[in-house]
């Protein structure tokens, strides 16, 4: 081949580029702890380039919560005081299902960049990247789930269930979310284009959301409803934490969670 | 030496032990499509091996499958002698693979990609960041490595992304289009990388449109169309393939054409055409010594010239000889 006098113009070139092309480590290649700490390293750090992110984990909860105490609370439990001590809870739950969409979201941007490619090519734990990723949008549910809780203390309202009750609400809609987020996960795999995802995410979110006990009593709504109500998985989710910040855990309910 | 010359010599340059890459009919379908066709590919190790073909001749497709990124419907991959569909893991330890489209995350600087590759690869925290700042230092990044990776230039980002690629040194680095829609500038880094790459023992196989760009770096060539392969060989045996080249002419006076025609015709043994500019003349030869013993003829039969050349038929001639039809226009963006 012809060495052509441009290699000392150009910029990538010289000794550096040498000592790095020299460079003959070979180390053995991330296990797959380590692959998947690295990959949640990975999703940390988007959440930290990306801030406003996470407006719509927090902010976007905060307001509905107080959209619906002060707005709905008086019409549909008579005072807001006591419609917020409904209302928490479920508002805890959607708040976290609205942030697991995210998931499939930025798994869908993900796959269609090249950089999956690249991760697909290294010889490491093939889900590795999948686990990062949602193991990043924990620290996003658990974000969300402690602003809704502190809105709703200053907003009034009242934790029977102490700080174990507190917590352990916390940690069950965290662990829900979890699981959900792969189905989200899946869908991003599985659909076309992004705004397809997002759609879908956002009416396999609100749908079940409204469907269910999060904002009104089961038992004000016409028999059909009541009966989807009852079978719907994020009902019993409310119904759980309800009982958990309450102090008044129903272990069955607990268990239907899972 | 005309025709035969392309399967000569496969063996000869990789040295000792298996092939870089070694795939036998491989046959790849996206629904009704048959992007791949039964092509088979034999690369020799420490070589620069380029794939030229037109858009959508299936270079991608190909790449993807020798990557262990998508399984062959039919045929088989061996990179440096292991399988890539049953040892898929031990071929991911020895490749690079960098992207038509950037395999980068725009979402974060260039050092944490670098990093992350690197910790990846099994460096832990500290050797991870010494090597990202060694690369980047290499590839003129130090500059801009802390910014988002969104805001760099289709240059930056290429250089980032081979980078990437050779956060350890591959032994057999694939690059899919790695210049396309560089300035010309940053094409000869590229080069200049692929170069010293494999003057340290990695074996390149590169897809590439520009066949300026494979006739400079590589050291052989398949032409790939439809899937299919339509040649391969060194660059300079391909060019032989169809025709050694031609030798074009102005001669001083009109009156002597015909004279030229006559000692031509008698040199070569070719039909001499006779161009529309009155003066004009070429005629193909099948060697270069025929090409100069040819103007000898001229001389010595005392035709004036104003004006000769030789020259060897051109890639893009090439490619249309061998796949009857031209090469995209989009390429000659160069």
């Amino acid at each position: 081949m012809s060495t052509q006098g441009h290699t000392s113009a150009t910029t990538p070139s010289g000794p550096q580029l040498v000592a790095a092309l020299d460079d003959d480590e070979r180390p053995a290649p991330a296990g797959v702890l380590r692959a998947c700490s690295t990959f949640a390293w990975r999703g940390l750090l988007k959440i930290r380039h990306v801030p406003e992110q996470l407006v719509d984990a927090t902010i976007g909860p905060v307001l509905l919560l107080m959209m619906f105490t002060y707005l709905f609370g008086g019409a549909i439990e008579g005072s807001t005081g006591e419609y917020l001590q409904f209302v928490l809870p479920g508002a805890l739950v959607m708040a976290v299902l609205l942030t697991t969409t995210h998931s499939g979201i930025a798994l869908y941007a993900d796959r269609t960049r090249g950089v999956v490619d690249r991760f697909r090519s290294m010889p490491v734990w093939a889900p590795a990247p999948l686990v990062g990723a949602v193991v990043g949008d924990a620290v996003r549910y658990a974000l969300a789930v402690t602003t809704v809780l502190v809105a709703g203390l200053l907003l009034g309202f009242d934790a029977a269930g102490g700080v174990p009750g507190v917590l352990a609400g916390a940690l069950l809609v965290v662990v829900f979310a979890f699981a959900l987020s792969w189905i989200f996960t899946a869908g991003g795999l599985a659909l076309r284009s992004q705004s397809a995802v997002q759609s879908a995410a956002l009416i396999g979110v609100l749908l079940p959301v409204f469907v269910s006990n999060v904002f009104v009593e089961p038992s004000t709504l016409p028999a059909v409803l009541q009966a989807v109500v009852d079978i719907n998985p994020i009902s019993h989710l409310t119904t759980a934490v309800r009982g958990l910040l309450s102090g008044d855990p129903a272990a069955a309910d607990i268990l239907l969670v899972w | 030496m005309v025709s035969g010359t392309a399967q000569r010599s496969t063996s000869k340059a990789g040295g000792e032990g298996p092939l870089a890459v070694d795939a036998e009919g491989l046959v790849k379908r996206f629904g009704e499509v048959v992007a791949v066709d039964g092509l088979d590919l034999r690369v020799p190790r420490g070589v620069v091996y380029g794939v030229l073909g037109p858009n959508g001749a299936g270079k991608t497709t190909v790449i993807r499958m020798l990557a262990t990124l998508s399984a062959p419907d039919a045929g088989r991959v061996r990179i440096l002698g292991h399988d890539a569909a049953s040892d898929a893991a031990e071929v991911r330890r020895r490749i690079g693979l960098t992207g038509q489209f950037a395999s980068v995350d725009d979402d974060l600087t260039g050092r944490e990609n670098l990093v992350l590759i690197a910790k990846l690869l099994g460096r832990r925290n500290a050797a991870a960041r010494r090597r990202a700042g060694d690369l980047l230092a290499a590839f003129d990044l130090s500059d801009t490595a802390d910014r988002l990776v969104k805001t760099f230039s289709g240059g930056m980002r290429r250089r980032l992304d081979i980078a990437a690629s050779l956060v350890v040194r591959p032994d057999v680095l694939f690059l899919d289009e790695p210049t396309s829609g560089l300035d010309p500038r940053s094409r000869l880094q590229v080069w200049d990388v692929v170069r010293a790459l494999v003057k340290r023992g990695t074996t390149v196989v590169l897809t590439t449109q520009y066949l300026e760009e494979a006739d400079a770096l590589a050291d052989r060539i398949v032409v790939i169309d439809r899937g299919r392969v339509v040649a391969e060989g060194r660059p300079a045996d391909l060019k032989l393939s169809v025709g050694a080249g031609a030798v074009r002419l102005r001669v001083a006076d009109a009156a002597q054409r015909e004279t030229a025609v006559r000692l031509l015709a008698d040199a070569t043994g070719a039909d001499v055409v006779r161009e529309v500019d009155p003066l004009a003349l070429s005629v193909r030869t099948e060697t270069d010594q025929q090409a100069v013993s040819a103007l000898a003829a001229l001389v010595e039969g005392g035709v004036e010239l104003s004006d000769f050349s030789i020259g060897r038929p051109t890639l893009d001639e090439v490619f249309l000889s061998l796949t009857g039809h031209d090469t995209t226009p989009a390429e000659e963006a160069a």
